[in-house]
């Protein structure tokens, strides 16, 4: 397959390994922002090929898991609604809630269906005319054009009973109120690659320029990945910090012009409330006023009462790299992939789900 | 008016005569079936291997086969698996009112291709008809019975240090391709469901060799979940390597794609062997020169280290564990 196979060329990736032990010398700590670059880090076993000299850890880019259960409380809350079919991308389902999740609500007899894409919700709600079919918007910078082109169709095709959850989050800003909690050193910056073809290499440069860090975006195969880790080595190694692109073929230093246009259309920059940080000012998007009338929060009379989160879960100093799932007295005992406790066990891409299938603890 | 099933198909009566006649004993007749007695009665000796599955796959009709064809292969791989030789299966049929007839018979048809190409009778069968929205379209349940010749001793419990793993071709075609169909995700894949019966291929390879300790074919859960179980009853380890396993590249796009892993989508024609050292490269040829198995390879073997757990080198050199799959990665898929 194009795009696949020569980036897991097994000789190539054995000489980015050796150049990579070549040139590292300092100790140093980098993080992958991105769950799919923890997943991929796993999977390929990258972790365990590189020198001693260089710490991974994992970053908070799993839109599940980042989701605060007070939001989850609310898509639960929306779901026993009468006349309302909710939609959702499939991983949410099993996420625990503060009392209840969504896969419970469904097996409670409420509407709620997996569906692929925003799109696809509105078709729903154009075939469901007497329904109201609210989507459980939640991701990044990548899926939030999306949303923002499933609004615009609604409107232009007359489809008012189309609804989102409006639950998106944004990279750049959260990345800064990590680095200003100053809870964890770091060196450099493995940077998300879907989200940075759609807002481009710019929004990271106060990263090297405000806090001396490397940056480097990156793809997800495995040479992409130790490409990047090359790349980021090199410059803590001359002490030229900046930012850069080891994934060309996916984005262009401007980002997407159309993608963010469709986003800057459709939604504002507004604060998020982010599991394990809190809420954080202008980190995420809502709604213009403009197109409030698709905001399920303010069509709807949802009290979802105060949340909680499990006793003893960890999820949220994971999120933030404080800790590993291996630190976590719950991880593999009372919390399995089959029992979550927390949203890192439940999403794919979550930390905990990711330690857990892949044995974190093998070979290292 | 088109032709379409109706609740009184399943009464009991008239109509239920006339569909049992016309769209199945026509088909799938034999001197067994055509009696048409409360039970299927024959003669069988020897050790039998007996097995049930149901099938309720969306769609019902999926590139490289249909819910008809895939019942009768995943009972007859069921048996094949015990080192049976499969003989006669039952034929269940729970019909949501309104499927229309000619699909009926266009899935009678398979079931009789699929029957005739293994060498089974449907010997005994049952219809019912449901409200709409009871069932989806079409539900089957087969049973299936066979003879396990007295030297056969297959087990997942059987594997043993140093054995080889084969694995009989490329993973993922059959959940790819039934997901392909499916709405919301309609996608163009040009490999087909591997869905077929396996019996012939078992038994050449018993024949060949006395030393196959186990065998199962990686339906649901794929084959992560098959070496768990052989990893886990035999209490071995087992070691892979990822650049052994045979995948197509359309299922491996399509898998990045959706952010699936091959390892974890179901197969409807494979098989994983875990065969002595000294037999498996004529083993392997022999699943070779099998219609097929003529992607088949050596994907690992079994070792004395981390009893229970499967470990799969990857292509950079590094060390993970296969996990079994946890939930549901693809629902209806078989």
């Amino acid at each position: 397959m194009k795009f696949v196979n020569e980036y897991r060329d097994s000789e190539l990736g054995k000489k980015l390994i050796d150049r990579i032990h070549h040139h590292s010398t300092k100790p140093i700590r980098l993080m992958e922002f991105c769950s799919g670059h923890t997943v991929a880090i796993f999977k390929h076993g990258i972790r365990q090929l590189l020198p001693q000299t260089i710490e991974m850890l994992s970053g908070p880019g799993c839109p599940i898991c980042v989701t605060a259960n007070i939001d989850l409380d609310k898509a639960i809350a929306l779901a026993h609604l009468p006349n309302v079919i909710i939609t959702t991308f499939g991983d949410m389902l099993r996420v625990p809630g503060s009392h209840s999740s969504l896969q419970l609500a469904k097996a409670e007899g409420n509407d709620i269906r997996i569906v692929y894409s925003a799109q696809d919700a509105v078709y729903m709600a154009k075939d469901n005319p007497d329904k109201s079919v609210i989507f459980i918007g939640i991701g990044f910078e990548t899926t939030a054009p999306t949303i923002a082109a499933s609004i615009l169709q609604a409107e232009e095709e007359g489809i008012n009973n189309y609804h989102i959850l409006c639950l998106h989050k944004l990279c750049p800003p959260i990345m800064k109120a990590l680095l200003d909690l100053g809870e964890v050193r770091l060196n450099g910056i493995v940077c998300p690659g879907h989200v940075s073809a759609i807002i481009g290499s710019y929004p990271y440069q106060f990263i090297p320029d405000d806090y001396g860090i490397a940056c480097v975006v990156s793809g997800f195969e495995p040479l992409d990945i130790l490409l990047c880790i090359d790349m980021l080595v090199n410059q803590i190694e001359t002490e030229q910090y900046k930012v850069e692109i080891a994934y060309r073929r996916g984005v262009k230093p401007e980002g997407n012009k159309q993608a963010k246009l469709l986003m800057d259309t459709v939604f504002e920059v507004g604060e998020a409330n982010w599991r394990g940080i809190g809420v954080v000012p202008l980190s995420g998007l809502r709604l213009r006023k403009r197109y409030e009338r698709f905001d399920a929060e303010k069509n709807f009379d949802i009290n979802p009462g105060p949340s909680s989160e499990a006793k003893g879960c960890i999820c949220g100093s994971i999120l933030r790299g404080v800790s590993t799932p291996l630190d976590c007295k719950l991880f593999r005992h009372n919390c399995t992939p089959e029992h979550p406790l927390g949203p890192c066990m439940v999403s794919a891409e979550g930390s905990c789900a990711t330690y857990y299938h892949y044995g974190a603890s093998y070979g290292e | 008016m088109e032709n379409r099933v109706l609740l009184a198909h399943g009464s009991g009566g008239k109509l239920s005569h006339d569909l049992i006649a016309k769209s199945f004993v026509s088909t799938l007749g034999n001197p067994i079936l055509n009696k048409l007695d409360d039970s299927a009665v024959f003669e069988l000796s020897g050790r039998l291997a007996f097995t049930t599955d149901s099938f309720i796959v969306s769609p019902i009709f999926f590139p490289g086969g249909d819910i008809g064809k895939l019942a009768v292969c995943g009972t007859v791989n069921d048996l094949a698996m015990s080192g049976a030789t499969p003989l006669y299966l039952s034929l269940s049929f729970i019909i949501e009112e309104g499927l229309p007839i000619d699909e009926l018979e266009k899935i009678v048809s398979s079931i009789y291709q699929a029957a005739d190409e293994a060498g089974v009778k449907i010997v005994t069968g049952d219809t019912k008809v449901v409200n709409q929205g009871s069932a989806d379209k079409l539900f089957i349940n087969t049973s299936g019975v066979g003879i396990v010749p007295p030297e056969v001793n297959i087990s997942a419990a059987n594997a043993i240090p140093g054995d080889n793993i084969i694995l009989s071709g490329n993973l993922g075609n059959h959940g790819i391709a039934v997901l392909s169909q499916r709405e919301g995700l309609k996608f163009q894949v040009p490999i087909p469901s591997d869905c077929a019966p396996l019996n012939k291929m078992v038994a050449e390879i018993l024949e060949t060799s006395a030393n196959i300790h186990c065998l199962r074919d990686p339906t649901r859960g794929g084959a992560s979940t098959t070496l768990n179980d052989f990893a886990e009853q035999s209490q071995v380890g087992i070691r892979i390597e990822e650049e052994k396993i045979p995948v197509h590249k359309a299922v491996l796009a399509a898998c990045e794609l959706l952010g699936f892993d091959p390892l974890y989508i179901a197969n409807e024609g494979k098989l994983v062997a875990v065969v002595s050292p000294a037999d498996a490269d004529k083993v392997l040829a022999k699943i070779r020169q099998n219609q097929y198995g003529t992607e088949a390879a050596i994907i690992g073997e079994v070792v004395n280290k981390h009893p229970g757990q499967v470990v799969m080198k990857t292509s950079l050199g590094a060390s993970r564990i296969v996990d079994v799959l946890v939930g549901e990665l693809l629902p209806r898929i078989c």
